[in-house]
């Protein structure tokens, strides 16, 4: 599992724009993990320098959108520059069957865990089979 | 003062290649063996930035509990280590997605002017360190009046 060391590389971390005939805003596609365990799915993802009280995670059809915008001002004048920071934006395809009203979002650290536990219909359950 | 300067331009190209040699291979030809545990693949990203008293260097560490980042500085370099502790794995879980990394990390910058060591702060926001670190006094750009003769 741990196939990804610190320093991997992620491709889509770059700035982008979301839509380019639309719009000129531009969004940064966080890295994220999804994991999925017998009680719901968790996702993690990277969100350095988001503003937590406009950090926006939605479910609307069956799609999962995360956007938040970023405080970012770097004092003085720049000499050298590694990361640009722009506001991230990413969507998912996620079941019907999980209980998005239970979800449970925090943000610590710059990092977004989002919880959202499995519709009991949903729950694996074990049924006995008794041998006459 | 944004105009485009050559020096800086080449120091920044000298920074790349020295970041390209750095990880070059586990035999490291062009480096000593005995340095901190280099990874191959810098982590964290750096941004400098400065002003006539101040230099300014912020790293991106998500996910790195404040406490647990290590920041010493050496005369013109400053080195940030840490680590970013792996995701808990449960039992029976189905990985749909793994973007995100872990590990230990060190990294080692040289910044583009003599700093005063005793004049040093950090802080640590949503994810982003920012080092705040004063010039030391022969850095300063001097104002010189010139009187009327």
């Amino acid at each position: 599992m741990a196939a990804h060391g610190i320093t991997e590389k992620n491709e889509e971390r770059a700035v982008q724009s979301r839509e380019e005939t639309r719009s000129s805003e531009k969004y940064i596609k966080p890295a994220v993990n999804i994991i999925e365990t017998e009680e719901g799915l968790t996702l993690t993802a990277d969100l350095p320098g988001a503003i937590k009280d406009a950090l926006d995670v939605n479910v609307e059809k069956g799609i999962l959108t995360i956007s938040a915008p970023v405080n970012h001002n770097m004092p003085g004048r720049p000499d050298y520059t590694e990361f640009e920071l722009a506001s991230y934006y990413r969507q998912f395809s996620i079941p019907e069957s999980l209980d998005h009203e239970k979800a449970k979002a925090e943000f610590t650290n710059g990092i977004l865990t989002l919880r959202v536990p499995k519709a009991e219909v949903a729950k694996p359950r074990k049924i006995e089979v008794k041998v006459g | 003062m944004a105009s485009w300067d050559v020096f800086r331009e080449l120091d920044n190209l000298r920074r790349e290649i020295d970041e390209a040699f750095r990880g070059a291979g586990l035999n490291r030809p062009f480096g000593t063996a005995v340095l901190s545990p280099a990874t191959a693949r810098r982590f964290p990203l750096v941004n400098f930035s400065e002003d006539e008293g101040h230099i300014y260097v912020e790293a991106l560490v998500p996910g790195v509990d404040p406490k647990e980042i290590d920041l010493s500085v050496l005369r013109n370099t400053v080195t940030i280590s840490g680590e970013r502790k792996p995701f808990v794995e449960q039992q029976g879980q189905i990985v749909h997605r793994s973007e995100l990394g872990s590990g230990k990390f060190s990294r080692t910058l040289e910044l583009p002017a003599d700093i005063d060591p005793n004049n040093i702060s950090a802080e640590c926001r949503d994810g982003i360190m920012t080092v705040t670190m004063a010039k030391a006094e022969h850095a300063k750009p001097k104002k010189i009046d010139i009187r009327p003769a």
